[in-house]
């Protein structure tokens, strides 16, 4: 698999700290995710929340972001590693978001861990359902991918590393199409209205257990950049 | 905070199609890191939005990297951040903010947000071997994405619009007449290339905005798509009545035009607000024929003409860097993070969303030893 420059080698930390070993008892994750409104959330190792902070505003990343950030940051102040939700998600605001991981993880010395978006509301499905003991039918995690178009992913239950199981990735449908495609696929269906940056981080921290990547480094754009070749230059005269 | 030294800032870039990063200490150049997506426009023939924010957030890293690298720091030195909040594309200015804003947060270091076009006037101050910059000084900014002519009378405080351009940036219309002309993308080396063979006099192109009628509300602003338009029709006549386009002389033409009224229009300003200082800035100063026409005319007209080295007058992060460092300098607090990408940011906003809770750097003399 192709290894992004974004995924080398962990730094030590300034203070020696945070070595940034999958499963160190020490591991605190800052979690990242913009891909639907915008989510920061830390958590230690052994799951516990730290810090959970949103905006609830569905633009406005970019002026919203550093304060969540920094709220988060003074609540862990000493994370191992950055876990970036990567999407799928409108790609303006999205990036605000990988942008932002990235460069904390830069400034911190530490790695960042890529997860789809998905499936960190495929993990909070999961998990709230293990909480009140409800099975988990075969389910579509959702999401507005605009111009009349869904993303979805598919998911079947959840393994021994306590991650979702993703039986399809994220894929875009015509709106009119996706009622049809997850009846065919058994899958009932789930719209996310957001995304918890505390599940991004949890299913970072138990990837990172297992010695597993979620997700490469490049965001889940799923659509080429809207461009049109260079055509002839328009006729100005009559 | 109290600085001992002129403060080490790094400056983040990302309005356009490069992403810069640069790191000064005060008024020292350490490192203008820049990566361009230019080859990824090419065959789209203009910068594309999404392909440049695509570009920037992959390129900001290695170029972070990069950039410390060669200034030979680390991170836990720099004393502040800075970026561009506007004016450009909005889509590309946000990775930047957020970068930003990552870095800040995790450095704990005050950030500063500032204004582009300002930044092209900073450029001015990292130049070594240039002296001090006086004031007030007109300044004249064309590139790509804008054609501004500025009133600067002091580079931290008081900046004034004096005139835009109200359609095309000149950069954009080097690109299309180019297209005209079947000549590749970016246009302005290629419309130079095509002009040296060229009569500049051979076609007489409208000058835009340049009627007397256009005195009294757009003296000092530009116009560009009805050269660009003129250009095309008079092609298209030629090639109806099955004559060859002579490209050398209409690429030569056409430049005449644009260089023309861009110097009138600046030297106008000099002369009317008493000015004998001319500052030059953004992509275009590249083309040679407008460096020599304005230092020409400038001399003629007892101007000084004052041009960045190159590097520093297409986009780049040093020059964010810099004008933050004046900023510092000044004794102005950093910016709050509440700030975002202001696309269509005005020149007289020198700095974003100063926080008037926050403890100014300690003021600095300009040139302090180090
Ligand atoms: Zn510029």
């Amino acid at each position: 698999m192709h290894r992004h420059k974004w995924d080398e080698v962990p730094r030590p930390t300034p203070d020696g700290t945070g070595v940034g070993r999958p499963g160190y008892p020490g591991t605190v994750i800052i979690g990242i995710d913009t891909s639907l409104g915008t989510a920061v959330a830390a958590i230690a190792r052994d799951g516990e929340v730290l810090a959970d902070e949103q905006s609830a505003n569905a633009l406005g990343h970019a002026e919203v972001i550093g304060d969540l950030l920094r709220r988060a940051a003074q609540a862990a102040p000493t994370p191992t590693h950055v876990a970036i939700g990567m999407g799928p998600g409108p790609f303006t605001g999205l990036r605000v978001g990988i942008a932002t991981a990235r460069a904390f993880a830069v400034g911190r010395g530490v790695p960042v861990v890529p997860v789809p978006s998905h499936d960190g509301v495929a993990l909070g499905i999961l998990l709230s359902d293990a909480l009140t003991g409800t099975e988990t039918p075969r389910f579509a995690v959702v999401t507005d991918a605009r111009r009349k178009e869904f993303a979805y992913s598919v998911y079947d239950g959840i393994d021994d590393d306590g991650l979702p199981i993703r039986i399809m990735d994220a894929t875009l449908s015509p709106r009119d199409d996706l009622d049809a495609r997850l009846a065919e696929a058994g899958a009932a269906r789930y719209d996310a209205t957001s995304v918890s940056a505390a599940m991004i981080a949890l299913a970072a921290a138990r990837a990172l257990d297992a010695g597993r990547e979620l997700a490469g480094s490049e965001p889940l754009y799923l659509r080429s950049p809207d461009v049109v070749a260079a055509h002839a230059p328009k006729r100005v005269s009559a | 905070m109290v600085l001992m030294d002129a403060p080490l800032v790094l400056g983040i870039e990302t309005s356009c199609d490069e992403t810069g990063i640069g790191i000064v200490r005060g008024r020292q150049l350490l490192s203008n890191t820049i990566a361009s997506s230019m080859d990824e426009h090419a065959r789209y023939g203009g910068v594309v939005p999404e392909v440049a924010a695509r570009a920037h957030l992959e390129a900001l890293q290695p170029s972070i990297d990069a950039a410390l690298a060669e200034a030979g720091v680390t991170l836990d030195e720099i004393d502040a951040v800075a970026v561009t909040s506007g004016p450009g594309l909005a889509g590309a200015l946000m990775v930047g903010v957020g970068a930003a804003k990552g870095l800040a947060v995790a450095l704990d270091k005050p950030l500063y947000a500032v204004n582009h076009l300002v930044g092209h006037i900073a450029a001015d101050i990292l130049d070594a071997d240039a002296g001090e910059l006086e004031y007030p000084t007109v300044a004249l900014l064309v590139s790509g994405g804008h054609t501004s002519l500025l009133l600067v009378r002091d580079l931290t405080s008081d900046v004034e619009l004096l005139g835009e351009t109200m359609d095309d940036a000149a950069g954009e219309a080097f690109d299309k007449v180019a297209r005209l002309l079947k000549l590749p993308y970016p246009g302005g080396p290629e419309i130079d290339r095509a002009a040296a063979a060229g009569d500049p006099t051979a076609i007489r192109f409208p000058r835009g905005l340049s009627r007397a009628s256009d005195m009294a509300s757009h003296r000092y602003d530009f116009s560009f798509s009805g050269l660009k338009t003129a250009v095309a029709r008079w092609v298209e006549q030629h090639e109806a009545a099955g004559l060859p386009v002579p490209v050398a002389d209409v690429a030569a033409s056409f430049r005449e035009a644009v260089v023309d009224v861009l110097v009138t229009k600046a030297l106008d300003a000099c002369e009317r607000y008493g000015v004998p200082r001319l500052l030059l800035g953004g992509g275009v100063i590249a083309n040679k024929r407008l460096r020599d026409v304005a230092l020409e005319r400038a001399a003629g007209a007892g101007v000084a003409v004052r041009i960045p080295p190159l590097r520093l007058c297409t986009d780049n992060g040093a020059m964010i860097a810099a004008l933050a460092a004046e900023l510092i300098s000044s004794g102005r607090r950093p910016s709050t993070l509440a700030f975002g990408a202001d696309s269509t940011l005005p020149v007289t906003e020198i700095q974003v969303a100063e926080d008037p809770d926050a403890t100014a750097p300690a003021p600095l003399p300009a040139r302090a030893a180090s």
